[in-house]
């Protein structure tokens, strides 16, 4: 029988919750990293067992941790000792050195000046589709890095920063964040990122040069509400099998594009509220979408203290309201961008986490929900991984 | 020898318990203690000083014989105590806590 792992970031660690296909005993491990906020942990597509962690802390910065053994031994890349001697006999110990490419220029900071790009932590993980060693990285101040030798040593993928328009890219009220990378699996050359708040971004030659893909997009809390950057972009997915269908929770409003984010349209339909973080595609259906909404984005609560969940089995537009087994009053958590996730079992898993500790699950695409723990410190992302 | 003693975190990332030993040429400064300390700890790189600017991370602080030597200088000669060994060269985490 398939299994399922989830990797849970936390405000104060990281967790790996293991089930049989069932999904109803869950084994839960950790805290691992205990005090250190865990933003994300991804596993490799190629191999499972091998998974990528951002631990990072205000006091002592950047720390990047892989597992081999699926979670449960964790390492900094490059630390062993024959890793650690560079060819002149020094220490390495790079892992968490993330320098930008040449001289960083400057980005528009809250109050309209122009501020140095600083690096400050690394709020995604996307292991490459095809090799096990190779992991990209975005970061706060927003860019793009990648590693090739399992997180050992990181380079900047400059070609993103370096966009004509990264001197008006602004930091939302989370900083200024690469939060969600996509790889296209059926074109190599082709990857999507989403950056708050400049927008949505493309590339097709390898992340050598990048296209904002965000026409469509209207933001009425930005002084051109169409503007080719500066929109609020909090999560964008797809299914693999259509990776030119993107979806999109944008600080207000569910959008849609058809065709690799040329052209974006407004799915919201019948929401409660359209603001909100986190945006899921169903593992088997294409067309059937999940989010979170969220009372306004001075709030960041559940509409009336109740936690719901919203499907759409039409790609966008039509919703339905999603809440048995969740709390039906005085719930006011928050669902971040990163903190639901979908596993491939046939019934398709759903699973998300909430700023007030509680890990839920669906065995059954999202009719039914039941927590698989309700005390975790707040939670930042999950990632839910089939297992054979 | 130099006896550096390392806040919580940086103890469980180093994988140290208690203090740590490190070996300096010359007269010990700021600078050199902790470039032996990383040079021994590698994963330590980063997460007391920046990398390549070398600049202290914000919220942490160098103490040294009762002193608050956070703003010397890397080239900042340590006291006597700590210089002979008798007394520890303290890496702190700033108290500035508050947010959970």
């Amino acid at each position: 029988m398939s299994r399922v792992r989830v990797l849970v970031g936390t405000k104060k660690g990281a967790f790996v919750c293991t089930s049989d296909g069932n999904r109803e005993k869950w084994d839960i491990q950790g805290p691992h990293f205990i005090g250190w906020e865990v933003y994300h942990m991804k596993a490799s597509p190629v191999n499972p067992d091998r998974i990528y962690a951002s631990q990072t802390s205000s006091w002592f910065g950047q720390v990047i941790q892989r597992s081999d053994d699926g979670g449960r031994t964790w390492t900094t890349p490059g630390s062993t000792e024959e890793e650690r001697m560079t060819a002149w006999g020094f220490p390495g110990g790079e892992s968490n050195k993330f320098v930008y490419d040449g001289v960083p220029g400057t980005h528009q900071n809250f109050d309209g000046t122009q501020k140095p790009w600083e690096f400050k932590r690394v709020w995604h993980l996307e292991p490459s589709l095809t090799d096990p060693d190779t992991v990209y990285a975005g970061v706060e101040d927003a860019a793009l890095f990648v590693s090739t030798n399992a997180g050992a040593t990181w380079r900047e993928l400059s070609g993103l920063r370096n966009h004509d328009t990264g001197p008006q890219w602004a930091p939302g009220a989370g900083g200024m964040c690469l939060h969600t990378i996509l790889q296209d699996p059926s074109n190599p050359q082709r990857m999507f990122v989403a950056i708050s708040a400049a927008g949505a971004f493309r590339t097709d030659d390898g992340a050598q040069t990048w296209k904002p893909i965000n026409r469509g997009l209207q933001s009425n809390y930005i002084p051109d509400p169409t503007a080719e950057v500066g929109h609020c972009v909090h999560r964008i997915a797809f299914h693999p099998s259509r990776p030119d269908t993107l979806f999109m929770q944008k600080h207000w409003d569910v959008m849609r594009s058809d065709d690799a984010g040329e052209k974006w349209t407004e799915v919201s339909g019948n929401l409660p509220t359209d603001f909100g973080f986190c945006i899921g595609v169903h593992a088997h259906d294409p067309e059937t979408l999940y989010v979170v909404p969220i009372k306004s984005d001075s709030e960041h609560i559940p509409l009336d203290g109740r936690l719901s969940v919203y499907r759409s089995r039409t790609g966008g537009h039509e919703w339905e309201e999603l809440g048995n087994g969740l709390p039906r009053q005085h719930c006011y958590v928050n669902v971040l961008r990163g903190a639901m996730s979908l596993d491939s079992l046939d019934t398709c898993g759903v699973y998300f986490g909430t700023t007030g500790g509680q890990l839920y699950c669906s065995r059954d695409s999202g009719d039914t929900w039941k927590p698989i723990a309700e005390h975790l410190p707040g939670i930042l992302s999950v990632e839910v991984r089939t297992l054979p | 020898m130099i006896t550096v003693v390392l806040p919580y975190h940086l103890r469980n990332l180093a994988g140290v318990e208690g203090d740590v030993q490190v070996e300096v040429v010359g007269s010990p400064t700021i600078g050199s203690v902790l470039e032996a300390l990383e040079a021994r700890y590698p994963v330590l790189r980063g997460t007391i000083r920046e990398h390549v600017t070398l600049r202290r991370r914000r919220l942490v602080r160098f103490f040294a014989a009762g002193e608050d030597i956070s703003h010397e200088p890397p080239d900042h000669l340590l006291p006597e105590p700590v210089a002979s060994g008798a007394e520890p060269f303290y890496v702190i985490g700033a108290i500035a806590g508050g947010s959970g």
